[in-house]
């Protein structure tokens, strides 16, 4: 390489980097999922690498965070890299609920750009396919005459989402979240063994992992906790509502982006959500990865993620997770 | 059975085509070079290499090969690096470094290499073998395992290594208690409380087993060489040609295939993996080996070397049993590939060896051949790798540590990580100054942990009834195994000394 080419490559790339550029172009997109490989986040970010690999020529790079259950990417989308064009951070249900809970420090909600989602998963009521309830109503039955009777498991710790499907269900027979007997998991791989294996009867989990389970039937799902009925595969499950129980436990999935990107950059990239969910495609990526139709982008995101940080906070300080 | 053998025909016709075996050799291949570098093991191999996989648009039973390759490649690569620099590749190789490495100064690098690498395969290859035969029959055992029973075992696995105990047993519990602490740090899953994060995020979910291996281990041993250089200790090593002997297999073969047996059923429990089996596997051949091997092991005794390697590859194949039987991943990286295969739109579990059997048989007839091709690639290269220690330290420690930092942050991309890192390389550099053996503080952590979370969880399941932790067969067999493991070699060495006072 001759000098001259080096200077330019240099030139060229402090162009690129000159942060003060208002409109820097979505150059290199890259997705991070904060967790390590092969959980939710990943599957989010998957959906992104795949849904809008037409509006940015190619599918974006993935890049795993791990650490502090969401905390670091927020802390740090917060703090450094407030400003970053190219990168979108993967986000759920349970990531809001930390927010809530204070877990992610002294950030909440107004301190990052909601951008887009990329699916949602429901709770689901799970029971080993020989157990004795074969209705949600038997259980919340039992339950509500004493919830200590019941072995309750899931994959997260008490105080996360998991936890939480347990805890509303517990407060919608009339009982106290806090009497109920709740085993956490290290993840759902070993709730669902110890479900089988007969340790735990109930396992809250999600239904966008019993679609490997369906068919074998080994399991039994009393319940989904989503407004409506499901398609598909999962159109014979009722849901809590309509066995006569309020509860519902949407897991969105989506993505967040630094507080400092500029209007252009971030429209840039709602324009491309905007148009990779008309597409068939993207349903098609969402229903291979597991997900159901979740479409919101830009403003609708951010009210929707508003409203349930008000609905999460009034039921995490019912539950006792946030002191007053 | 004969279900068994035809589907295997189908497994076998699948795994030899000429494609696919291309890809178990580049997968097994790539995958010894990804565990053998310092911070990066199975699980960051597949993950990394998934996308990649996916994106090639091969058939899904292709880019399955090439995925389980490049895992149990790495399996096997990470005793490289244990032996040759005594820095363990993954989590379960730290075992390997206790009589491996030893070895490596002895001068017999090649023999340590070449005997692991049969270790291995058998190992693997009984895994296999057995997951072929009963994997669905085992599963199906596995999952009963109750949080009460793996309390039960933990017992069984600190029994086991009591025997570890080096000079010093104050210095050992010691060093036990230091990873348990490390181990409690993080969000108590039972509460919902953080414990010992003093406000950073970053140690919100606990301190990665990964860091730890590589900070305490890798880093501290680093630190070592370079003081070693700097006051002029460090002896150069010639290049050595040695080479597993025939009275080797022999003196090891009953350790291979007992440490292969209790590696594949530690492994196809769900909540255990390859580091928990290759930490039993050692403390039992310990405990078996009698009053001699308490002097030879930890020394560069092959029998030490051959236990854990033994069973991390034992491990690594049962864990795929409750993956493919259940669709419960076993492990981090069988996660992952459950993960591949729903990507694929394969639905994991009982069903897929009726709808899929060219996936389902095909993978495991590629795991047959994925274990022949890491000896016949290990073997030969024994010698090329062996020339690794005569790398000049200047050029070889540096290369390590930059290798490590950047190994830490593919994966996890948070510079804390790598001052974490620094700062457990700092600690355990100190705790050998201190003569202090790192493998308990190592086993603390990880026992520790799953100790603590599994009493817990029985507690909770119990109302906090402690009759639950022995209310139960498989409880009670492995307190009694526990019991065994402690009194059995006293009880054998008073009776040698009383025969041998007899004879007198």
């Amino acid at each position: 390489m001759t000098l001259n080419r080096m200077t330019g490559a240099a030139l060229l790339a402090a162009t690129l980097a000159l942060p003060t550029l208002a409109s820097a172009e979505v150059t290199s997109p890259e997705c991070i999922a904060p967790a390590q490989p092969g959980g939710g986040f990943d599957v989010t970010c998957r959906v992104a690498q795949t849904g809008l690999a037409d509006a940015f020529g190619g599918p974006m790079q993935v890049t795993f965070m791990p650490g502090g259950i969401g905390a670091v990417a927020y802390n740090l989308f917060n703090t450094t890299r407030t400003d970053d064009p190219n990168a979108i951070v993967a986000f759920s249900t349970g990531s809001l609920l930390n927010i809530a809970t204070g877990k992610y420090g002294d950030f909440d909600e107004n301190d990052v750009r909601w951008l887009g989602t990329a699916g949602a998963d429901f709770g689901a009521v799970i029971v080993k396919a020989d157990s004795e309830y074969t209705s949600l109503e038997q259980l919340m039955t039992d339950l509500g005459n004493d919830p200590s009777s019941i072995v309750v498991g899931a994959g997260g710790s008490v105080g996360s989402q998991d936890w939480m499907k347990a805890a509303l269900l517990v407060r919608e027979t009339g009982a106290s979240p806090m009497d109920m007997r709740y085993v956490a998991f290290d993840g759902g791989g070993d709730a669902i063994a110890a479900l089988l294996g007969g340790s735990i009867e109930v396992y809250t989990g999600d239904v966008g992992e019993m679609a490997s389970h369906m068919e074998a039937g080994d399991m039994r799902v009393l319940a989904v906790m989503s407004d409506e009925r499901l398609d598909g595969a999962f159109a014979e499950i009722p849901t809590a509502k309509e066995q006569g129980f309020d509860v519902e436990w949407t897991i969105m999935r989506g993505f967040y982006m630094g507080k400092g990107v500029s209007d252009a950059d971030y429209n840039t990239w709602v324009d491309a959500f905007k148009a990779a969910y008309a597409t068939p495609e993207f349903e098609q990526v969402q229903a291979d990865k597991g997900l159901l139709p979740l479409n919101l982008a830009g403003d609708e995101l951010k009210a929707r993620v508003d409203e349930n940080m008000a609905t999460l906070r009034e039921i995490a300080t019912e539950a006792g997770l946030i002191q007053q | 059975m004969g279900d068994v053998l035809s589907g295997l025909a189908t497994g076998f016709g699948v795994a030899l085509m000429p494609f696919n075996l291309m890809l178990v050799l580049l997968g097994c291949f790539a995958g010894t070079l990804i565990g053998a570098l310092p911070g990066l093991g199975p699980i960051n191999g597949v993950a990394i290499l998934l996308p990649i996989a996916y994106g090639l648009g091969f058939p899904p039973e292709s880019a399955l090969i090439l995925l389980a390759g490049i895992y149990y490649g790495a399996e096997y690569g990470g005793r490289i690096s244990s032996i040759l620099l005594n820095v363990p590749g993954d989590s379960g190789a730290v075992m390997t470094t206790l009589d491996g490495h030893p070895m490596a100064l002895n001068g017999e690098a090649g023999r340590a290499l070449s005997l692991s690498a049969v270790a291995s395969f058998v190992g693997g290859t009984i895994a296999v073998v057995l997951m072929s035969l009963f994997g669905p029959l085992l599963a199906q055992f596995a999952v009963t395992f109750s949080p009460a029973n793996y309390v039960a075992l933990m017992v069984f696995a600190f029994a086991s290594l009591a025997s570890l105990v080096g000079k010093s047993t104050v210095k050992t519990l010691l060093g036990a208690l230091i990873g348990l602490m490390l181990a409690t740090i993080g969000i108590d899953s039972n509460t919902g409380v953080a414990r010992y994060t003093f406000g950073l995020p970053d140690i919100l979910a606990g301190i990665d087993f990964l860091i730890v291996v590589v900070g305490l281990f890798g880093m501290a041993e680093l630190l070592h060489l370079v003081e070693q250089q700097v006051t002029g200790k460090l002896k150069t090593l010639p290049v050595d040609k040695s080479f597993v002997r025939w009275a080797d297999l022999a003196k090891t073969k009953w350790t291979i295939l007992r440490c292969s047996l209790i590696g594949f059923f530690i492994g196809v429990l769900p909540g255990t993996g390859a580091s928990v089996a290759s930490a039993v596997a050692y403390g039992t051949e310990k405990r078996m080996a009698g009053a001699e091997g308490q002097r030879t092991f930890g020394t560069g005794d092959v029998r030490g070397l051959a236990a854990p390697e033994a069973a991390n590859n034992a491990a690594a194949g049962g864990a795929m049993v409750p993956m493919l039987t259940l669709g419960i991943p076993g492990s981090g990286t069988t996660a992952i590939l459950l993960g591949a295969l729903l990507m694929f739109n394969i639905q994991p579990g009982p069903l897929m060896f009726a709808q899929r059997p060219e996936i389902a048989w095909g993978l495991i007839a590629s795991m047959y051949i994925g274990n022949v091709a890491l000896l016949v690639i290990n073997l030969p290269l024994v010698g090329l790798f062996a020339r690794m220690l005569t790398i000049p330290q200047h050029y070889l420690t540096p290369l390590i540590a930059i290798l490590a930092f950047v190994g830490i942050y593919s994966i996890v991309g948070n510079p804390f990580d790598l001052f974490m890192i620094t700062w457990l390389g700092i600690f355990g550099w100190f705790l050998r100054k201190l003569d202090f053996s790192l493998a308990p503080v190592i086993l603390g952590f990880v026992l520790g942990g799953l100790f603590e979370n599994n009493l817990r969880r029985a507690l909770s399941i119990s109302g906090g009834d402690w009759y639950i932790l022995i209310d139960n067969w498989k409880s009670l067999l492995l307190y009694g195994l526990a019991l065994l493991v402690v009194v059995l070699p006293i009880w054998m060495g008073r009776r040698a000394r009383n025969m041998a006072e007899g004879d007198a």
